[in-house]
């Protein structure tokens, strides 16, 4: 997260490329796909065609204002793209940077010869080499070896990371360095196919395709458009039965103040600055519609460890049981767990020393450490003959068979009920075959985590905890963190399962994961965010994945999405609501001389009917450059419920829109007559 | 302005509200198929109408088939109407003798009923035979007004079906909307019209002798039980050339209350069995709430400025409102209600003569009818049409809470947005572009009696009227012209069917939509906002592209009246 430059909107680097680029953009393919954009290209050329051979008795320096601004409108709409593009590919060039001249060591067959190969021209399927120093040449999964991976290049992360042939740690990214040992990794993209390429893809306005939500509103603006051109296209035959004719160049103006120009010309722009947000976010999403749909959520699936809940547990407590003192307890818990380096292991050492005031520092010689077995799940000591146990409940009464009908036993497993209800997890120990006690395990809920969830629930996301605990366990946990619901002992199946039901609901569901038996739900939910730390498999399923492998990211996601659709929605609003002032602003222009009565809808007071017409043209214009760092930032978002969202956007953008160009146009009236430019 | 006009106003809106729900819940038990007590009686017509016609009310149909159904109904139908109008020379029930009508007014005219908006090119009295009447164009009133619930009904089943690919049976619609509730209705308000003192006759005419000696015809026929269905399926279609300012037609001021009441009754019912058909009442009140406001803001105005009158005619010391045009029975009060209801639920029945109001008297009308009758408006079309704007609306509200829009559980997709855009464009389409036409065309310049901008708004009324399916003439027009019988008659058809077709279209996607759950993220279309909103949108899209036109018509007129030029 760190690493992202925040570069300022509007630096010279940024805005000379783009005022180039601006210029490039106004060729006719590239423009058509802006079809509001386009209206108003044709329209100024037109205008500038009839400035060589019209004769209307509009005076020629007026024409050639209305001609320049018109143009104007179209290049500031262009330069809006082009600036957000240039913002967006500064940000890929960056991810992109290392990976240019990268070269690889293909390996030939399956001996340890290789050739040296422009990164360019593996293919899916090739195997290389990559020895400490290297930079890894392609996204692809190691096959063999286990490495310490630096991915400071594309995390901003400077701890190296682990990774290893086989299991949930096995996806590498190309441009990042492989700092000790060796791997081989089989590529799994084509050139142009990776993660970057796509997301630097989405960035750039001439490939990118549009989401849906884009596509609708680019409907609704078109129809606006031929509605005014039906508005507009009229009036020379209304005129006429007046017994006047209007000019061509002030139809013109009153066309091309009336459609949309404004929401138009920054659409792209929205669209291209709402990936850039997320990539400056360190998600990497694979298509637009994602970054869409993420708004929509209304179901957030979140792993319980390392979202909701510190990834470790604590120990807080000792429980003695069958009338154990607890010095005999807390002694034989530390020396158990002395040697233990999980984090666990060592929250108990701390909990000894700190609260039972313990000093035994280390194991005494001769002590025979019990490591930790996936068979037995207990771990311990013996200590001269002595042992020491420390495991799942389960597990410690299983190894001693007759401590398991003791009163101790019955004490231990109501205190076990008790801790799980609590929302903790019990480990029991024993020395000698005699149970001791008990340690609390607690999961620390993430501080904040439980306001986090408030504010979802306000935007009507409802919040799912997935969990391997036990019920008890994961309901204590999840009415302290907040959650809505829980599920728990969750397999990957149960995971699917829950999603293709609230989809069948008609709900939009949003998950992250990491693991290759996530791949399923992770292709199944409508926000599927990989961890860049997980397999090939999950990174392959998700539709984004994130750089910084933080599952709380995807609150965040969801709100990015939601400021995209947003600012749509705010720049289309004050784009139509603008209309209003500009027909007083045109109307009585350019009937007054059919009617001298049509003047008092001047309410502006505008000085002449050419300024008026000249000043709306200019307001129509200058707002957009003056929205293009709206359009890049987004409109401000606070998680709050629609209702009071809608209100206040609409109160900005609604009214504001209608009462903003009043008084722009007046103003620019008066700048006008100032500088006697009619 | 008077305590009593505004009593009367304020009295016809809240009976309107208390007939709402209970006509909502009449139209709901026929919108879900269920028995009413109505069947009792009723029920062996219908099951043996079905028999007769082989359908199989159950039989449900996709909105293409629905769509082609209704369209081939309309179309026969049209024909029908067209053959009698020609020949009616030749045909019974002729007491007066009329000749057959010219091809020009019969293609109009079978169109104009076809399309429920019953305008008319000539005088019903002096042109149309009792069989023509009765036949050829009351069985429109009745059927086209059908029709335009049984369309409400299917898209309402767009909005509440999830995951279908039906949205009902159109013959079933259209059977129990007319035996259920159209001519039960009828017959009751047919009846209190006739102890009112309408004619109910067979006979054509009577010659009287007046007071004063005169020898006069007075053109009789089967009038009240017309009136009815004119009004109640937003017809409004006269059975003589006055409409309802004819004291035959409309002859107390309680008829002309029950008259007003009858044209708002069905589309102010269908707000509440869209609620309703949804799941949640709240949607329905939301809509009438937001519908309601245009037409009391409507009322006003009109109300204002009828009762200010003309300033000219103050300095000649005509004081007092305008009266020009308008029935001294029922007042400016009673006159300027009856023209804003009668406009913004596309009836077109007038008891007062809407070209002779003062000029923003005369805008609203016009204006209502260039929002595209969606304020309640025509009975079914009045609610299809402003769900339209609804989805327009929403897909807007929905982008600035940043969700992608969703109404009442159906989300609004590009699909919809398309088919709501090329429903609502039709409207100025064919209003300005045929208004243009006829503005430059010397068949088109000779229609309007008036000149300059009060002329202009006679034809860009016309236009308005057609298109809008409302029927309601500004007068001043001298339609019954083969240029302006063939150009109406083209601007009633397009503006009844390319709206119902992509409408269709649009309730045949949503059927096929899941059903999304409402959230504290989603927008709640129930509420104050919600309704603002509409009323935004509504005048924004709907409106904003008339202003110029508006312009220079009867802003330009009243502007013109106010610095003391008449036209």
């Amino acid at each position: 997260m760190a690493r992202s430059v925040q570069k300022s909107l509007f630096t010279a680097d940024l805005i000379v490329p783009a005022i180039g680029d601006a210029f490039r953009k106004l060729n006719p393919g590239e423009l058509i796909r802006n079809p509001v954009m386009f209206t108003t290209a044709v329209v100024a050329t037109l205008l500038t065609m009839l400035l060589v051979v019209g004769q209307d008795g509009l005076a020629t320096g007026f024409k050639l204002q209305l001609v320049i601004w018109l143009w104007l409108t179209v290049l500031f709409g262009t330069f809006a793209e082009a600036l957000a593009e240039g913002r967006g590919k500064a940000q890929a060039a960056s991810l992109r940077a290392t990976k240019a001249e990268l070269t690889a060591k293909r390996l030939k067959g399956d001996d340890k010869a290789f050739e040296a190969v422009p990164a360019s021209a593996l293919r899916v399927g090739d195997v290389v080499l990559v020895e400490t120093g290297d930079l890894i040449p392609s996204d692809g999964e190691v096959v063999a070896g286990v490495a310490s991976v630096n991915e400071a290049a594309i995390t901003g992360e400077s701890a190296p990371v682990i990774r290893e042939a086989g299991g949930d740690r096995s996806a590498v990214t190309a441009g990042t360095r492989v700092i000790s040992d060796e791997i081989r990794v089989q590529v799994t993209v084509n050139p142009g196919q990776g993660f970057l390429d796509r997301m630097i893809a989405l960035v750039e306005g001439a490939e990118r395709q549009k989401t849906p939500n884009e596509i609708a509103l680019t409907l609704l603006l078109v129809g606006l458009t031929i509605i005014f051109l039906i508005a507009v296209g009229t009036i020379p035959a209304f005129a006429s039965y007046a017994g006047g004719g209007i000019p061509v160049a002030i139809l013109a103006a009153l066309l091309i103040t009336l459609i949309p120009t404004t929401i138009a010309a920054l659409l792209s722009a929205i669209g291209i600055a709402g990936m850039d947000r997320l990539v400056r976010f360190n998600v990497l999403a694979k298509s637009g519609r994602a970054v869409e749909a993420a708004g929509d959520v209304d179901v957030l699936l979140l792993d319980k460890t390392g979202t909701i809940t510190v990834g470790d547990r604590q120990a807080t407590e000792f429980r003695p049981v069958g009338g154990q003192s607890m010095p005999v307890l807390s002694e034989a818990a530390l020396l158990a767990s002395l040697a233990d380096e999980t984090p666990e292991g060592r929250s108990i050492v701390a909990l000894a020393r700190e609260k039972f005031a313990r000093t035994t520092a280390e194991l005494p010689a001769g002590a025979e450490i019990i490591p930790f077995t996936a068979q037995t799940r207990i771990s311990g000591v013996n200590i001269a003959g002595s042992v020491i146990q420390k495991g799942a409940v389960d597990s410690v009464l299983k190894a001693n068979p007759e401590a398991q009908t003791t009163a101790a036993a019955t004490e231990l497993r109501r205190i076990t009920d008790e801790i799980a209800r609590a929302g903790g997890t019990p480990l029991a120990v024993a020395k000698d075959g005699q149970l001791l006690g008990a340690i609390f395990l607690k999961d620390i809920v993430k501080a904040g985590i439980r306001e986090r969830f408030g504010e979802l629930r306000a935007m009507g996301i409802r919040t799912v905890m997935i969990t391997g605990d036990n019920p008890l366990t994961a309901a204590a946990i999840a009415a302290e963190a907040g959650v809505d619901d829980f599920l728990a002992q969750a397999t990957p199946e149960d995971k699917l399962e829950l999603i293709r039901k609230e989809q069948q609901g008609g709900r939009l569901v949003a998950m992250c994961g990491d693991g290759t038996n996530d791949a399923p739900a992770l292709a199944q939910a409508d926000v599927g965010v990989a961890m860049n730390t997980g397999t090939q498999a999950a990174r392959e399923a998700g539709n984004m994945v994130d750089l910084d492998s933080d599952p709380t990211k995807l609150i965040e996601v969801v709100g990015l999405g939601k400021q995209l659709l947003m600012t749509r929605g705010a720049l289309t609003t004050f784009s139509v609501a603008n209309d209003v002032a500009k027909y007083f602003a045109i109307i009585p222009a350019m009937f007054i001389v059919l009617y001298p009565g049509l003047g008092v809808l001047n309410i502006m007071g505008l000085t002449s009917p050419e300024s008026a017409i000249l000043s709306a043209i200019i307001f129509n214009a200058l707002i957009i450059p003056l929205l293009v760092p709206l359009a890049l930032k987004g409109v401000t978002y606070r998680p709050m419920g629609a209702g009071p969202l809608l209100a206040r956007n609409l109160a900005v953008y609604g009214l504001g829109g209608l009462v903003a160009p009043f008084i722009g146009i007046k103003l620019i009236d008066l700048a006008v007559g100032g500088l006697g430019l009619v | 302005m008077t305590f009593q006009g505004w009593f009367l106003i304020i009295a016809f809106i809240a009976i309107l509200l208390l007939l709402c729900k209970p006509v909502g819940q009449w139209l709901f038990a026929l919108y879900e198929g269920r028995r009413t007590p109505l069947h009792l009686v009723l029920g062996p017509v219908e099951t043996g109408f079905y028999r007769l016609s082989g359908i199989d009310p159950k039989e449900e149909q996709g909105w293409r088939r629905y769509a082609v159904h209704m369209l081939i109904f309309n179309a026969t139908l049209l024909l029908f109407t067209y053959a009698i109008l020609r020949l009616q020379g030749a045909l019974p029930l002729n007491p007066r003798g009329f000749d057959g009508v010219s091809e020009h007014l019969a293609f109009n005219t079978a169109i104009s009923f076809t399309a429920n908006t019953n305008w008319q090119s000539y005088g019903g009295e002096s042109t149309m035979s009792n069989l023509s009447q009765m036949l050829g164009l009351t069985i429109h009133n009745f059927l086209s007004a059908a029709t335009g619930i049984a369309l409400a009904f299917a898209l309402f089943r767009g909005f509440a079906r999830r995951s279908a690919a039906t949205i009902g049976n159109f013959w079933a619609d259209m059977t129990r909307i007319t035996l259920y509730l159209l001519l039960p209705l009828c017959v009751a308000i047919a009846i209190f019209y006739i102890a009112s003192g309408v004619p109910q006759t067979l006979a054509g005419s009577v010659d009287v002798t007046t007071l004063e000696g005169v020898k006069q015809t007075l053109a009789l026929g089967p009038v009240a039980s017309q009136e009815a269905i004119k009004m109640l399926g937003t017809n409004g279609g006269g059975f003589f050339n006055a409409n309802s300012a004819h004291p035959f037609e409309n002859p107390t001021a309680l008829t002309n209350l029950v008259q007003m009441l009858s044209i708002f009754l069905i589309g102010v019912g269908l707000t509440w069995t869209f609620g309703r058909a949804v799941g949640n009442t709240r949607q329905g009140w939301a809509i009438l709430a937001a519908m309601m406001t245009l037409f009391l803001a409507g009322t006003a105005i009109v109300y204002w400025q009828e009762a200010a009158g003309n300033p000219i005619l103050h300095q000649l010391g005509a004081m007092g409102g305008n009266m020009e045009g308008k029935e001294v029975r029922f007042g400016i009060a009673a006159s300027s209600l009856f023209s804003v209801v009668t406009t913004a639920a596309s009836c077109g029945a007038v008891n007062a003569m809407h070209d002779s109001f003062t000029a923003l008297g005369g805008l609203i009308p016009l204006f209502n009818m260039q929002l595209g009758e969606v304020v309640i408006g025509g009975v079914g079309a009045g609610i299809y049409g402003f769900l339209l704007f609804a989805i327009l609306a929403i897909f807007v509200a929905g982008l600035m809470v940043g969700r992608t829009p969703e109404y009442v559980g159906k989300k609004i997709e590009a699909r919809e947005v398309k088919l709501a855009v090329l429903a609502i464009a039709v409207l100025p389409l064919v209003i300005l572009g045929f208004t243009a036409i006829a503005s430059v065309t010397e068949a088109g310049l000779a229609g309007p009696l008036n000149k300059g901008p009060h002329g202009f708004s006679e034809i860009l009324y016309a236009f308005t009227s057609a298109v809008a399916n409302n029927g309601s003439a500004f007068a001043g027009l001298t339609a019954n012209t083969p240029f302006y019988n063939g150009m109406l008659g083209v601007a009633m058809w397009i503006g009844r069917f390319f709206i119902i077709v992509p409408m269709l279209a649009i309730a045949g996607g949503l059927a096929a939509k899941k059903y999304t759950p409402a959230t504290a993220g989603s927008f709640p279309t129930a509420g104050l906002l919600w309704t603002g909103l509409l009323i935004g949108i509504v005048l924004i899209v709907g409106g904003l592209t008339f202003l110029p036109s508006l312009a220079l018509g009867p802003i330009a007129d009243h502007l013109a009246m106010i610095n003391g030029q008449l036209f």
